[in-house]
């Protein structure tokens, strides 16, 4: 403790250059622990989309095949037919084992009214099951039955932004909406759909938060059929497409990688064009865990690098400051201190400039992440180890480089220490 | 030595000491016996180049002879390792220097601790011993002042309260007045003749002829060998050495 307090007064001494020297490290450690926090939370946020996607789950959507363009400027009014069919969806239900359900769904762009009020966006025709499918909670009131779905209702469930934005001072549920003509009864509320990254060109995205509404596949098929005209400029397109999207439901989590590799195959072989895709939330969590890895062994290295180069500070200085108190040791070791002593006393110093540099790289770093979620929104995670991992080594490196400088002052010979100038 | 009434402090039998530069041996103590007893005032003079502080460096444990048995308080020294050594420094020796030694960066109290602190003392006794030492020589009104705040004879008092804070077997200095002038040297030489009054055994490597007047031995050397051992001015009956 007595070498605690005078290594502090060693210090105190020369408070610009120990701040400086400990400088090193502060920005070593507090670039570790922000890096760390940010990158933990950027993966953090991937995993909860890809999660939410389901990991039992394959999905499967339709895709608009790259145009054709001297098709499209021969026949201005074409169908255009492509997507998810119902063989594929037979072929799967029939030939891949191991699937407890497919649920196919339709999407229709259209204008979604509550009286005057509007907004742009799809109507889906999904099966009872799909919340659950797609882990996507009902906020308020019910998701449409079995019963809707067989008695094809005109009932519909609203995304919470799209009640938010027809229904801004009421609530929704017993209400109607309206689609060209037809009325769908509100049943409830779910909540927004969350998009993987890396996914989000699938046709519900697009505008920001589009308005989405959700009724019985039945009924969509029933009022809109499978022909769906859009009005583009110069013409009339028409689509054709059976499913916009089909998730299907695999037993076994260790079995989803090979039967989306044999619905791959399937798929390949019915399809000429390229007008469907696969994701697999299963292969996109590996992924974005390995992606998380790599994240972490660079930042590991700039850690490692940072580190080095604060500890070859921290060595500098105390080489200088040895020979700078050469005289001191000289003096020290006449009155009765042995080689041990010396190098503890050097050694607290290197240590409290480093830990104090790593107390301070701490604060900063954790600082940093708070700046960074407030102000750009990003989400940020700092598990405590990773601040208690600096710290740790910003203190070893502090030994590890104060460890020669420190053992280079003991071994000085008390006679020469004492006359030099 | 059976009959003998008084044991040596300092017991030095064939001290050789010898410095090798690249290929070329050179002999800087030749063979050196000497015994000091308990309460001497030696100077240690003769010519620079003699190998006086090559010998006193011996005699503080700094050092160790190349050949040759240095017994300081009846223990052989002479083949001790470091850390033997460093206790053996801070249990029997205290150091004066001419350039005073002092540690900036601490106060007069604290430098005066500095042996006690190696010592295993605690703060409480080091605070006590090293207050009541800096009375003693003098500088009770400046127990907080840093070493570059006191002139150099006040410097030199904290090294000598500093050598005295042990309460070592022997007092060493090496031309303790030789940066001083002549009053402050004075002063000095004043407190030394009542720490030598007081009992305590002194060994001083000096060129002051005024210490000769007030010393009770006086041991010169030539070329690192001992050139002549006599009485001091205030010299004292020897005690009778055994053969
Ligand atoms: N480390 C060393 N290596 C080689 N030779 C040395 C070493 N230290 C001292 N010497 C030599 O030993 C001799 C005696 O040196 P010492 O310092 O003991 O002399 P001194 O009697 O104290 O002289 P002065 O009165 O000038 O202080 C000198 O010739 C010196 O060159
Ligand atoms: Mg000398």
């Amino acid at each position: 403790m007595r070498t605690v307090t005078l290594g502090l007064k060693s210090l105190w001494l020369h408070k610009l250059r120990s701040f400086l020297t400990a400088l090193g490290v502060v920005f070593g450690v507090a670039s570790v622990v922000a890096m760390l926090a940010i990158g933990e939370g950027a993966s953090h946020e991937a995993q909860e989309q890809i999660r939410k996607l389901g990991s039992l789950n394959i999905i499967l959507e339709s895709v608009k095949p790259p145009e054709n363009q001297s098709a499209s400027t021969e026949q201005r009014s074409m169908v255009i037919e492509y997507g998810l069919t119902t063989r594929d969806m037979q072929q799967i239900r029939q030939t891949i084992p191991g699937i407890s359900i497919v649920v196919p769904s339709r999407y229709i762009t259209e204008v979604i009214w509550n009286f005057d009020r509007k907004a742009d966006g799809q109507v889906m025709g999904v099966l009872p099951v799909y919340p659950e499918m797609r882990n996507r909670v009902v906020t308020q009131g019910r998701f449409f039955s079995d019963l809707d779905l067989t008695a094809h209702r005109a009932v519909c469930v609203l995304t919470a932004s799209t009640a938010a934005r027809l229904f801004p001072l009421s609530t929704p549920t017993g209400k109607a909406v309206r689609v060209r003509n037809f009325y769908y009864t509100v049943v409830g509320v779910i909540e927004d759909e969350t998009r993987a990254v890396g996914t989000d060109t699938s046709p519900s995205s697009g505008g920001e938060s589009q308005a989405q509404i959700l009724i019985p596949f039945t009924t969509l098929m029933d009022q809109f059929g499978e022909t769906f005209f859009r009005y583009r400029t110069g013409g009339f397109e028409a689509e054709k497409v059976e499913f916009h999207e089909a998730i299907i439901r695999v037993g076994n989590a260790d079995e989803v990688e090979s039967r989306a590799e044999a619905i791959r195959h399937l798929l390949g072989t019915n399809h000429k064009k390229e007008d469907w895709r696969i994701i697999v939330p299963v292969e996109l969590l590996k992924q974005a865990e390995r992606t998380k890895q790599i994240f972490s062994i660079v930042l590991g290295s700039i850690a490692a690098i940072s580190l080095l180069v604060g500890g070859i500070g921290i060595m500098n200085i105390m080489l200088a400051s040895v020979t700078e108190r050469t005289r001191e040791i000289g003096i020290r070791r006449a009155m009765g201190a042995r080689q041990g002593d010396i190098v503890v006393q050097f050694l607290i110093e290197t240590v409290l400039l480093s830990g104090a540099g790593g107390l301070i790289g701490v604060a900063l770093g954790l600082a940093i992440p708070i700046a960074v979620s407030h102000f750009a929104g990003v989400t940020t995670v700092v598990k405590a180890w990773a601040p208690t991992l600096a710290f740790s080594i910003s203190v070893i490196t502090g030994i590890a480089f104060g460890i020669y400088p420190a053992r280079r002052a003991a071994r000085m010979n008390p006679v020469e220490a004492l006359r030099h100038e | 030595m059976a009959d003998n009434a008084v044991e040596p402090i300092i017991r030095l039998t064939d001290i050789r000491k010898v410095y090798r530069t690249g290929d070329i041996d050179s002999q800087v103590l030749g063979g050196i016996s000497l015994d000091i007893f308990p309460g001497e005032y030696v100077c240690i003079m003769g010519p620079s180049g003699c190998g006086k502080s090559t010998l006193l460096n011996v005699l503080g444990c700094l050092d160790q002879p190349t050949t040759g048995d240095y017994f300081l308080g009846g223990q052989n020294v002479a083949h001790l390792n470091d850390d033997e050594l460093s206790s053996a420094r801070n249990r029997n020796l205290g150091f004066i220097f001419q350039s005073y030694n002092l540690i900036q960066q601490l106060t007069v109290v604290e430098n005066i601790a500095v042996p006690l602190y190696y010592g295993g003392k605690t703060d409480r006794e080091m605070r006590q011993i090293s207050e009541k030492l800096a009375c003693q020589v003098g500088l009770d009104h400046r127990l907080n002042h840093r070493p570059n705040q006191l002139s150099g004879g006040q410097q030199q008092r904290v090294a000598i309260a500093r050598a005295l804070s042990n309460s070592p077997l022997v007092i060493l200095a090496d031309e303790a007045t030789g940066n001083l002038d002549s009053k402050s040297g004075k002063e000095i030489l004043d407190l030394f003749d009542d720490l030598n009054q007081q009992g305590k055994t002194l060994v001083f490597v000096t060129h002051d002829e005024r210490m000769v007047e007030r010393c009770t031995r006086v041991v010169r050397l030539r070329d690192g060998l001992l050139d002549r051992d006599e009485p001091g001015a205030r010299s004292v009956a020897r005690p009778k050495v055994a053969a």
